[in-house]
């Protein structure tokens, strides 16, 4: 398949492992956090770590939007479904997460609730016009790539005059969220972790371009190789990331220039901007109250905008205690650290969003590389 | 009798569901056991080991492309008695029709029923049929039971698994769930994947010829070759190691897969077996399933280990070794 079977390659695998191993100091350890769930999950899929040497280490980062929703998110949603019976559209990724006391989507829906997966906010537009006596809510989780299908959607709503759909905007920022790590006592000189470099996502730089990452790495000197999700790709960032690294550089540097920009897609972003706008602060799982890290519907779509539209009760949401997603999110844990991990927290009875969703760090632990558990010192 | 639909007399045991039998039951699945129309088939005494399984159909659409409830309600029961190294030669069939299905409907999956058991060489002996109201059944559930005689000589069990047999696989996997989802309301994608759904008992049969110390066979259904994989690590208390590179995935199929997020090993099959049998025996057992046209893309895939985690692990394509894991839960409910 083409810009598939390339970047798989194991004859080009071996000579970029070759080419990590040679431009690796000696004495030197190399932490680099890739801040993208699909990156972790690609790591642990295809094996890539196999293929470099001990020195490297991959932190992982809270790049996985289900992971980050904080439980109160979720349990809003599924009071929407069962309170106020609206239709409730969700990605897939969402239905098993584990809300407070642990009710999740998929628990509710069987208990009678009307929770229907999509696969697009254009899915859920349809439900929309295909029942117009019930309300329509789109439950919207993402960072910067999904954000502009939803903005669509609610732009449609406008156009054909929908009276029944809305969305709960869940979206969040990346590059808010490196500054915050990078702000972090933890990842401070001196602090208990440490990351010289990150792996940037790939597809939310499709959207966003390479710039918005370039004042982070001034102000922090940390150098940023934005990657593709193919494992050639996470080498040859890898290999960017060291080179930088090994001359004291801290720039935005572009591996997956087939598809990522530097200014990236203009008329997405206009249209994002036109339907949301920042929230003052918004509270990430695992990394807390973050400010200007996540967006709101705009006044004039309130019409579609399902924290308007509906009253949504004040709650006491609570995490299960002793489950380390916010450690794990924010890179300073391992899921192999967490006491839960593969007890009683695995795929089948998941304590908390990153072993439920398919980006989470625990559950690509889980699914890929149980066998290996911790061969890696900090 | 192709117009009009079922109603709840069909089911009352009266004329209408003695009509419903003749004109179509008995129409295209009729054989001397099934036309005495008596409570129960009559099978002649066998002097080898009897095999029985049974299987209820479920699947959404009822009609895919490549089969539908009807072929395929043979083909599972079926290929549970091949697995055993058995002859299937008898079928129950089981119907529970939801009020309101259309009867063109019921006589397509029962014509469809039939040329799947004359091309099987099995009969349907004794069969049984229950309506239920709208709304309480999904158009309509089959359940068929069938009836097997192995051979003497023939040992084919968990049981026989050992560290260092070959693991095989008969041909490209991932073809059936991914022909079901192309017809799935919400994801219908245009593809001319078809459902692999077959009888397996014939390339049992040349393969067991071919390797008569063939260790175990098992057709990885609903759960694709890694739940199949899995299930039977834990069961024998064994490890399997897989390479990727080696795994026969249609090129049709790994892009549809691709595309949904799938992965071609947790897709389900419907025509395909895996076979675990001496190293040695590998490449005739190989050969001989080439030779059969259900077995054209057969292909040595792993081995088995000694593991006290039994764990079934991979070695990528890529070069790095990874965990094959058992989904937690259905990628796609109904699929079979």
């Amino acid at each position: 398949m083409r810009y598939i079977s390339e970047f798989r390659d194991p004859v080009l695998a071996r000579n970029m492992s070759q080419k990590i191993a040679r431009a690796v100091e000696p004495g030197r350890d190399y932490h680099f956090m890739e801040f993208c769930g699909g990156h972790t999950h690609a790591i642990m899929r295809y094996g890539v770590q196999d293929l470099m040497p001990k020195s490297v280490h991959f932190v992982h980062g809270p790049g996985c939007p289900v992971c980050v929703l904080p439980v109160r998110r979720l349990d809003d949603a599924v009071e929407l479904a069962e309170r106020h019976q609206v239709i409730l559209c969700t990605y897939g990724d969402m239905m098993r997460v584990p809300g407070t006391a642990r009710r999740s989507l998929i628990r509710a829906k069987a208990d009678g609730a009307d929770i229907r997966m999509v696969y697009s906010t254009l899915d859920a537009l349809q439900i929309a016009r295909d029942n117009p006596a019930r309300e329509v809510v789109f439950f919207a989780i993402g960072f910067e790539t999904t954000t502009p299908p939803t903005a669509v959607a609610i732009k449609m709503a406008q156009a054909e005059r929908l009276k029944n759909f809305s969305v709960f905007c869940n979206h969040v920022l990346t590059p808010a969220a490196i500054e915050h790590i990078l702000n972090s006592p933890e990842f401070a000189p001196g602090g208990q972790a440490r990351i010289d470099g990150f792996l940037g996502p790939s597809h939310v730089s499709a959207v966003i371009g390479s710039r918005p990452y370039e004042p982070a790495a001034a102000t922090y000197e940390k150098p940023v190789v934005i990657a593709g999700f193919e494992p050639l790709d996470v080498m040859q960032a890898v290999l960017m990331l060291i080179a930088q690294v090994n001359s004291g550089r801290a720039e935005v540097e572009n591996q997956y220039t087939r598809v990522v920009t530097r200014t990236g897609n203009r008329k997405a972003q206009v249209l994002v901007a036109e339907v949301f706008e920042l929230r003052a602060d918004f509270e990430w799982r695992g990394l807390a109250t973050v400010l200007e890290s996540a967006l709101q519907i705009r006044p004039e779509f309130a019409a579609f905008d399902a924290e308007a539209r509906f009253a949504l009760s004040e709650k006491a949401s609570r995490e299960v205690k002793s489950c380390e997603c916010p450690a794990v999110l924010r890179g300073v844990k391992k899921p192999t650290d967490c006491k839960l991990f593969g007890k009683t927290c695995t795929p089948d009875t998941p304590m908390g969003a990153c072993m439920v969703s398919s980006e989470g760090a625990c559950a690509a632990y889980w699914s890929y590389g149980r066998q290996r558990l911790p061969q890696d010192a900090p | 009798m192709n117009a009009g639909s079922i109603d709840m007399t069909h089911g009352g045991g009266g004329r209408a569901m003695h009509d419903l039998i003749r004109d179509i039951f008995q129409a295209h699945l009729g054989n001397p056991v099934l036309d005495r129309s008596e409570d129960a088939g009559t099978i002649e005494a066998q002097s080898d080991r009897l095999v029985m399984a049974t299987d209820g159909h479920v699947i959404a659409p009822l009609f895919f492309p490549g089969g539908d409830i009807g072929s395929l309600s043979v083909h599972g029961t079926v290929n549970d008695l091949a697995m055993m190294g058995a002859r299937p030669h008898s079928l129950t069939a089981g119907f529970i029709l939801e009020e309101g299905f259309a009867l063109a409907d019921l006589d397509r999956i029962v014509r469809s029923m039939a040329r799947a058991a004359r091309a099987a060489d099995v009969r349907v002996i004794s069969g049984d049929t229950k309506v239920v109201e709208r709304g309480k059944g999904d158009g309509v559930f089959i359940t068929t039971t069938g009836l097997g005689t192995v051979p003497e000589g023939v040992d084919l069990s968990l049981s026989n698994l050992r560290a260092g047999q070959a693991v095989l696989v008969s041909g490209t996997i991932g073809d059936h769930g991914v022909a079901v989802m192309s017809k799935r309301e919400n994801l219908a994608f245009e593809t001319e994947i078809r459902s692999d759904a077959a009888a397996l008992h014939g390339l049992v049969a040349e393969m067991l010829a071919a390797v008569p110390r063939l260790a175990m066979l098992r057709d990885p259904t609903r759960g694709g070759l890694a739940a199949t994989l899995n299930e039977i690590a834990a069961a024998a208390g064994l490890g399997i190691i897989l390479d990727e590179a080696e795994i026969p995935v249609a090129a049709d199929v790994r892009a549809a897969c691709e595309l949904l997020g799938l992965d071609p090993l947790n897709v389900a099959n419907e025509g395909k077996l895996v076979a675990f049998c001496p190293a040695e025996e590998a490449a005739p057992l190989l050969v001989a399933m080439r030779a059969h046209p259900l077995g054209r893309n057969a292909a040595i895939i792993g081995k088995v280990t000694e593991d006290p985690a039994h764990m079934v692990q991979m070695k990528t394509d890529f070069g790095g070794t990874r965990i094959v894991d058992w989904l937690a839960g259905e990628q796609l409910p109904r699929i079979c």
